[in-house]
């Protein structure tokens, strides 16, 4: 199994609360997968800028970080803690050196998702309590996406928690198994992409970004990977303005979304939206097998 | 008449309460409030009530009913009325996949659309759907009918036994041994009936819809294919 939950806010009003929306809809998901829970908020941030999310658990390291950046960048570097996760925010024009500087004087830190916009959160846990270590239901943002898993290929880790991200402000969730991921892996690292886990959804994230990259919009993206990938999956992505979902050819894995004035809502199960404020006035329905249902904000 | 919120009530409690209720019961009408998708509401049930849910269901909502007269004022979930001895369900939104799986008798109405698979292995349930149906829809299908005033998706009644389909809107292709057959007088007299007992007297011509069924070429012994074994 696996839960999803996604929603996209039309409704700029309701942006201060789309943390707590999240994290309710998250966790009328946990009986879904309470191995482990993910959250990927677009939110606050400047075109200029970039926030590397790292998973940091030493809140010992963050005066070093913040001191070692800014020596590094000789630029203002700002820092949000969040439990086990660390925020750096860096001029855009430094993202590159920051890059080098961590994995030269902190290897084993784990840069999560890099964006303007997105952050990615996650954590071994029930969903519930992940949501509330992070603090997510006082975050604010555009839209969001959660992802509660019960693994059954590989092991309880933080590392195989959702979303995958392999692109900037690009995020991933997957209910599924895909059994064509390693000769995709191998084509996609002649491409130059690398990855940092052998799971099958880090693969189906990192084939978005490769098609983007060669141009293509997230419709086309997922488009085409309804030929390129084998295997079940209902997948839900965000971009910094965009959301999207996908369900395979056979439809094997469950969805339902919800349409209304103010937002667009998925869940793996109807339970995720009923916490929805006004569900009851939202157009309910079953997204169909093999067709891309994209939103992009203006 | 019991109410059943379930915003506080469990759904074990109700269906307890409604399990245990005698073949006499006077309490012959139920309405359940605040069902919020939740699963297997209602299920086993097994007496001549009525129930009326207040909203949409989650799965297997009215699984295995025996007599009873349920109506979801609302979508439903995966599976519902999944293996229906007999009574009704009517559900008023759309159905997700699955919907009267195995069922082996009764009536299975659905006002908006049922996704895919529909009737798959059904026994005898009478299905009719006023929207569209999925792909896979009455998958090795046994027996009983299933209407759809819409389209049906891919590979309809593929693998099908003793089952009839009929659709008045497009397929989009029939699945293996499933093969669209001439309609008798009989044949329209059934479908009459059903349209009736499903609510639909006047207006719903009978002779609209196209009717599929086996061409019994699969699950026959053939002497061709005796190298085969």
């Amino acid at each position: 199994m696996c839960g999803i939950v996604g929603l996209f806010l039309k409704n700029e009003a309701m942006q201060p609360e789309l943390g707590r929306h999240l994290s309710n809809m998250l966790a009328t998901m946990s009986a879904r997968g309470p191995d482990s829970a993910g959250i990927a908020v677009y939110g606050a941030g400047a075109d200029d800028g970039i926030k590397l999310t790292l998973r940091a658990p030493e809140a010992a390291i963050d005066h070093d970080l913040r001191e070692g950046l800014r020596a590094a960048l000789e630029a203002p570097v700002e820092l949000t803690r969040r439990a086990s996760h660390l925020v750096v925010t860096v001029p855009r024009a430094g993202q590159a050196r920051a890059l080098a500087w961590l994995r030269t004087h902190h290897p084993r830190l784990h840069v999560v998702s890099v964006g303007s916009h997105m952050e990615i959160y996650k954590e071994v846990g029930l969903p519930e309590r992940v949501a509330d270590k992070f603090a997510v239901p006082a975050m604010r943002g555009t839209h969001g996406i959660g992802h509660t898993r019960m693994a059954t290929e590989s092991a309880v880790t933080t590392d195989g928690a959702h979303p995958f991200s392999t692109g900037e402000d690009q995020c991933l969730v997957h209910n599924g198994s895909l059994s064509n991921h390693n000769a995709l892996r191998r084509n996609l690292q002649r491409e130059g992409f690398a990855f940092e886990t052998q799971n099958d959804s880090e693969v189906a994230a990192g084939y978005l970004t490769w098609r983007m990259r060669e141009g293509d919009s997230l419709k086309q993206a997922l488009t085409s990977s309804l030929d390129a990938l084998d295997g079940f999956f209902t997948f839900v992505v965000g971009t910094r303005d965009g959301f999207a979902v996908l369900r395979d050819p056979i439809a094997c894995k469950p969805a339902v979304m919800a349409e209304s004035r103010d937002y667009v809502a998925f869940g793996s199960e109807y339970r995720a939206l009923s916490v929805l404020p006004d569900i009851d006035k939202a157009r309910v329905f079953e997204p169909e097998p093999a067709t891309v249902y994209a939103w992009e904000r203006r | 008449m019991p109410v059943v919120d379930l915003a506080w009530q469990s759904v074990r409690e109700l269906n307890a309460a409604l399990h245990r209720l005698a073949a006499e019961t006077n309490e012959t009408l139920w309405e359940i409030a605040n069902p919020n998708g939740k699963h297997a509401i209602v299920a086993g049930v097994d007496a001549p009530i009525g129930i009326e849910i207040k909203g949409h269901v989650g799965y297997y909502c009215a699984g295995m009913n025996k007599q009873a007269s349920v109506r979801i004022h609302g979508n439903a979930g995966t599976g519902v009325a999944e293996n229906m001895m007999s009574g009704t369900v009517h559900v008023m939104g759309d159905v997700s996949q699955s919907a009267g799986a195995t069922g082996h008798g009764g009536l299975l109405i659905v006002d908006g659309n049922a996704a895919a698979r529909c009737g798959i292995s059904m026994k005898g349930i009478d299905i009719v759907v006023k929207g569209s149906i999925g792909a896979m829809s009455a998958f090795m299908a046994q027996a009983g009918n299933l209407v759809v005033f819409g389209d049906a998706g891919d590979a309809l009644g593929d693998s099908i036994y003793e089952a009839t389909i009929f659709v008045r809107g497009n397929v989009k292709s029939l699945g293996a041994d499933c093969i669209e057959r001439p309609m008798t007088e009989q044949d329209r007299t059934r479908l009459a009936d059903l349209l009736g007992r499903a609510g639909f007297r006047d207006g719903v011509d009978p002779g609209a819809f196209r009717m599929y069924g086996s061409a019994r070429r699969l699950y026959h012994f053939h002497i061709d294919n005796v190298s085969s074994y």
